[in-house]
This record gives structure tokens, C-alpha cells and sequence, in this order.
């Protein structure tokens, strides 16, 4: 019996293997497949349910992403592992021709209820073949559902509604907030909506959407900027695609100024994309030009202290800011 | 032999279904990869399983769902861009998906299908059912990593897929001998521990014969099974591919076209078997069934804009009907 309300303090980690084990005592259509899955990540799942629902693979990372499609169009929904981020360029063929194409290809006969699980693993000292953050190019995807939580209630409401979802979602957990603890909803029907923006913080002077790992800098960003009287609006994307226009519109309608902060690289990035939305959308609320704080048109080192250069910090965004206001 | 009187009929019926319709697109509306000369392998595997067993095709995949035994008028529509095409005229010549035949994928990337027709059978075992997934796929479709990754699934899984190889010799103009380190294409099965048949294609009842035993092999949960078909394919590539240089020679299409014609062969084992008038009956049918396809893809209305939106999502969100995110 669950009390409704009551909460258990958990890591976005733990929060996303909560998730997976109350969809799999749920419904039994969820089965979970990946490599090493036995030891790392679901390793306690094993303890409740067979190797039937279980699938620890081989590396092939097309195939056992296209073994998910193929179980999702004939009445499994799988969640699949692909670990970390850049090894979807791997499954790219069978996410992007696939599990994105089949439903309109067939003329809606079919439906792809399944989840790509990866973590984008930046900021890690893991160089730059496994250091990728590959989000624009899914929500260049039509067909797919991209998410990028950034709490450990976000990661476990939004994992478990796109397990219930029936189209095909990619969702990107960010390793740099794994070890995050906060308290998590215990309610087996806690669900983070699908395509809705949260607003962090409110604030009247500059809006900053943050994606992903963005938000604790985004927020203490705010907090310092507070101090200087500059009072920023702090917007967690949560969902990449379909984005969440209305949120965002609103909130620069009240500050007139945007800044985005997005670790993808800045090119064609998911900041580039909301700058061009509301350029077309909301071009008259704007008092400044848009800010794009995002990885430079390089690729990632192993150098540690180059590394962290590159990605979006609480001095970066402040910089942003200061740079529109 | 297990097939009765009327299973035969049926499938001779099927394949000149299949090779009626694609004379007719030749005649009337000349795209797509054309099949013609590769019918026994697709209906003799195809006869094998039940309705509600899986099936993945390729670009190549107008036999499939016909040799499965899905309506013919729907799939005509559907290479003449229509509404009322299986697909809503938004898949085509090499997407004739029909998903009530059990098709779940006509991959129109080479290789796409091994690992969907995998986890088909995947999703079989895990709900207990005694579903089959078949997975057809070309010679040149080996050489593509999804086959080592999604067959050596299969088998370390012991999952029911049947992996049924169309070797009609040539990748597009590459011969299999040019292309392929171990040009038998069955023997590749060795590497991943599980059976490899070799078969004429061109003998539908052979064909039928190794696939039934694959699918009872995969019913009774002993894992996949590798068949590799040796077959022909009479036309070009595609439809619309022009060939400048001759990569084949005329005499070796004239000797299969003549000597090695899946239908006509058949025709002669049936009326062997004193069944000439049932064969001219089903002749006479299947002229009317595809005269009948042609007349109503004509006739059908064209798709709408809003066809494409409405086709994308189970769950839109935030995609207005009609002119979503446009």
C-alpha cells in the first residue's frame, strides 16, 4: 500500500532504477536489455525478476536497440540501455530509420512503445568518444519523444511515463547529477508529464533555460545574480522535444532577455533551436539579442581543467547575463 | 511432402499473384524492385507459417506480403501513392507493410530487418507464445553488421527466427563470389552455432519443406535456423535503375527466364498431378483479382496533408491535428 504524498530520499540514479522496477511489477510487457545490465545499473532488479525480462546483450549496440523496436511493434515494451551517450551514433540507424519512421512509414498500423535509456558522461575525464551530449540530433528526429531530466523526481516521473507512453522516447540522463539525492515521490503512479517545462525559480529580469545538467549552475547563477539585484527566471527544459513553447514564450515575455544554457555542442544545438522559436515567435518581447551559453565547436579532451572550459558553469552563465543586462 | 491438394493450389495462386502484380506495375506504373523470378523461395517460406507468425521484408518486398497472403488491393494502392494503399500511400513500393499478415517491417535500409524480425522473436519467448518471426533478407544484406549482431542473438538466446536469405546472386551488380569472403552464404550459420540449409528457391515445395522444419525447430524452442534460397532475380535491380555496363550476361537471365522459372516449373508438378483445370481456374482468378487491384488504385483519392501529421504519433503532444508544428 503506498501512502500517497510520502516520499524516500533517493540519488537520480536509484530514482531511475525505482522507476524501472515499479513499471516492471506493474506491467509485464517491461523488459529491460543492455550491456553488463547484470552488474551495473540493474543489478538489484535481478534479485525480482527472471533473465526472461533481464537481457544482458552482447555489443551490438544497432541490433539490441532494433531487438527493442522489434519487441515493441509485437507487444513488449522494452527500456533499453545504451549507456552512454556517443554509443547512439552506434544505434542511430535503427533509433532514427527505425523506431522514429515505423509508425508513419506503415501508415499508423504500427506503434514503437519503446525507451532508449543513455548518459551523457561530459565533464568525466572520458575524452571525446564518450563524452557526447547528442540531443539535437534526436530532436531533429521527428517521431521521437527526447527528454533530459535534471532532478531525481523528475528522472524517475518522466522514466515511468515514457515507459507508459506507446511512442518511441530517447530520454538522456546527465552522469554529473547521478550522485544527487533529493526526496522522490513513492507513489507508483507518480508521473512527470511528458512536454512540460518546469520553472525553477521565478524571476522578472532574464529568463535562463537550462537543459539537463545545466540547472545547478543555472540556478546558483541565479542566486549570485540575486545579489546584484538581477532577478532571473530559472526554466528546466525537462522535455527536448516536443518542446515546451508556451513556457518558454511566457517567461521571456515577462523578462524580455533569454539566455540558454545547453551542453550539446553550440551549432545546430537544442539552444539554437529555442533561439530561433522565439526569434519567430516572440521577437517582440525581446529588449537584448539572445544568449547561447554552449560547448564550443570542439571536441572534448582528456585533459581535466580543459575539459570543464567547455561546458556551461555558474561564471558562464553570470557572464551571459551581464552581457544583456 | 505435407501440403495438401489445396495448400498447393494456394500456392500457386500466390505466386503468380505476386507475379501478375508486378507485371501490372511494370505495365502501369513502373517503379519498385521487382521480385519476379524469386516467388517460390517467397511463397514456400512464406506457406509455412501461420497467420499470426512475424514477418520482416526488404526493399524488395512486394512477394512478401502477397506470399503471406494479404489482400491484393490495398497493396496496389499503396505503390500508386493512395489513401487507400495499406500504408495510406505514405510507405510505397518498399514499405508494403500489412500488419494483419503478421508484416511488421519492410526495411528499406539493407540489413534493418535482422534485428526487428530478432526481437519479434524476442517478444514471442518472453510471452510464451509459440509465434515465429521470418526474416527475409538478400545476399548482399549479409555483409551488413545488423546480420552477425541480430543472428548471433538469436541464437545465444535461442530465439524463434527463422533467417531466410533470397540469394538471387547479385548486390544490386555485385555477384555474391565478389563480395563475400565465404560465398556460402549457409555456412556463415557455423559462426554462430546454429543450423544451415541451403535450397533451390526455385522449387517452391522444397522451399516449403526446410522452412516448415526451421519453424518447427523454432516453435519447440531450440533457436534459430539459417536458410539460404538459391534463387533468381529476372529483372533489373530497380525498375527505374538504368545499366550501362553489363554486369550479367544475357545468356544467364535467358537460361533462369527459360529453364528455371519458379512458376512455370510448379505449373508442370501440378498438372503432373492431374490438376490442370484448378490450375486454369486459379489463372483466370488471380487475372481478374489483379485487373480488379489496378481499377481500384486508380480510382482511390490521393492522401491529404494532414495524413503525414496524423500517421506520426500514438500520443501527440503539443501536434495539433492537421498542421502541427509547422
Amino acid at each position: 500500500m503506498t501512502i500517497r504524498n510520502a516520499t524516500q530520499k533517493l540519488s537520480y540514479l536509484q530514482a531511475i532504477v525505482e522507476a524501472q522496477r515499479e513499471e516492471m511489477r506493474r506491467d509485464e510487457r517491461v523488459i529491460l536489455m543492455g550491456e553488463d545490465i547484470a552488474v551495473y545499473g540493474a543489478q538489484t532488479l535481478f534479485d525480482e525478476f527472471d533473465e526472461k525480462r533481464l537481457r544482458n546483450t552482447p555489443i551490438s549496440e544497432n541490433s539490441f536497440v532494433g531487438v527493442g523496436v522489434g519487441a515493441a511493434l509485437t507487444g513488449l515494451r522494452p527500456v533499453v540501455d545504451l549507456t552512454i551517450a556517443s554509443f547512439c551514433y552506434l544505434a542511430s540507424d535503427q533509433i532514427i530509420n527505425q523506431a522514429a519512421k515505423l509508425r508513419f512509414m506503415t501508415g499508423a498500423q504500427l506503434a514503437v512503445p519503446l525507451v532508449v535509456r543513455t548518459s551523457t558522461f561530459y565533464n568525466n575525464r572520458t575524452a571525446a568518444q564518450h563524452a557526447d551530449r547528442p540531443y539535437p540530433l534526436f530532436m531533429n528526429t521527428p517521431g521521437l519523444k527526447v527528454l533530459a531530466p535534471s532532478t531525481a523526481s523528475d528522472a524517475k516521473g518522466l522514466l515511468k511515463s515514457a515507459i507508459r507512453d506507446d511512442d518511441p522516447v530517447v530520454i538522456f540522463e546527465d552522469i554529473n547529477l547521478w550522485g544527487k539525492k533529493e526526496e522522490v515521490p513513492t507513489d507508483e503512479d507518480f508521473l512527470v508529464p511528458i512536454g512540460k517545462a518546469a520553472v525553477r525559480r521565478e524571476g522578472s529580469d532574464v529568463t535562463i533555460v537550462s537543459i539537463a545538467g545545466c540547472l545547478p549552475h543555472a540556478l546558483s547563477a541565479a542566486d549570485a545574480l540575486a545579489k546584484d539585484e538581477v532577478e532571473a527566471e530559472v526554466i528546466d527544459l525537462r522535455t527536448i522535444a516536443p518542446l515546451d513553447k508556451e513556457t518558454i514564450l511566457a517567461s521571456v515575455a515577462k523578462t524580455g532577455r533569454l539566455i540558454i544554457a545547453d551542453n550539446s555542442h553550440k551549432v545546430g544545438s537544442v539552444a539554437s533551436e529555442i533561439a530561433a522559436m522565439v526569434s519567430e515567435e516572440g521577437f517582440e518581447s525581446l529588449k537584448k539579442p539572445i544568449q547561447r551559453v554552449a560547448a564550443p565547436q570542439v571536441h572534448v579532451p582528456y585533459n581535466a581543467a580543459l575539459e570543464k572550459q567547455l561546458f556551461v558553469s555558474k561564471d558562464r552563465i553570470i557572464d551571459a547575463v551581464r552581457a544583456i543586462t | 511432402m505435407s501440403l495438401g491438394r489445396v495448400e498447393q493450389l494456394e500456392m500457386f495462386r500466390r505466386m503468380l499473384r505476386i507475379r501478375l502484380f508486378e507485371e501490372a506495375l511494370i505495365a502501369h506504373h513502373p517503379v519498385g524492385h521487382l521480385s519476379i523470378g524469386q516467388e517460390g523461395a517467397i511463397v514456400g517460406a512464406c506457406m509455412a507459417l501461420r497467420n499470426d507468425d512475424y514477418v520482416t521484408g526488404t526493399h524488395r518486398s512486394h512477394g512478401h506480403p502477397i506470399g503471406k497472403g494479404a489482400e491484393i488491393g490495398p497493396l496496389m494502392a499503396e505503390i500508386f501513392g493512395k489513401r487507400t494503399g495499406i500504408c495510406k500511400g505514405l510507405g510505397g513500393s518498399m514499405h508494403l507493410t500489412d500488419t494483419k499478415m503478421g508484416l511488421i517491417c519492410e526495411s528499406a535500409i539493407v540489413g534493418g530487418g535482422f534485428p526487428l524480425a530478432t526481437g519479434a522473436g524476442l517478444s514471442a519467448q518472453v510471452r510464451g507464445s509459440d509465434q515465429v518471426s521470418l526474416c527475409f533478407f538478400g545476399d548482399g544484406a549479409v555483409n551488413q553488421g545488423t546480420f552477425s549482431e541480430s543472428v548471433n542473438m538469436g541464437a545465444v538466446w535461442k530465439l524463434p527466427v527463422i533467417y531466410f536469405c533470397e540469394n538471387n546472386g547479385y548486390a544490386v551488380t555485385t555477384p555474391v563470389a565478389k563480395s563475400h569472403g565465404q560465398p556460402e552464404i549457409a555456412r556463415r550459420a557455423d559462426g554462430y552455432g546454429i543450423p544451415g540449409v541451403v535450397v533451390d528457391g526455385q522449387d517452391a515445395e522444397a522451399v516449403h519443406a526446410v522452412t516448415l522444419e526451421a519453424v518447427e525447430r523454432a516453435r519447440a524452442g531450440e533457436g534459430p535456423t539459417l536458410i539460404e534460397a538459391k534463387t533468381y532475380r529476372f529483372d533489373e535491380h530497380s525498375n527505374r535503375l538504368a545499366i550501362p555496363i553489363e554486369y550479367r550476361s544475357k545468356d544467364e537471365i535467358e537460361h533462369y527466364r527459360n529453364e528455371r522459372d519458379p512458376i512455370t516449373l510448379y505449373r508442370a508438378v501440378l498438372q503432373s498431378r492431374d490438376l490442370l483445370s484448378e490450375i486454369e481456374a486459379i489463372e483466370e482468378e488471380v487475372r481478374k483479382t489483379i485487373d480488379e487491384a489496378v481499377e481500384f488504385a486508380k480510382a482511390s483519392p490521393e492522401p491529404e496533408i494532414s495524413d503525414l501529421w496524423d500517421s506520426m504519433y500514438v500520443n501527440p503532444i503539443g501536434v495539433p491535428s492537421g498542421d502541427g508544428g509547422r
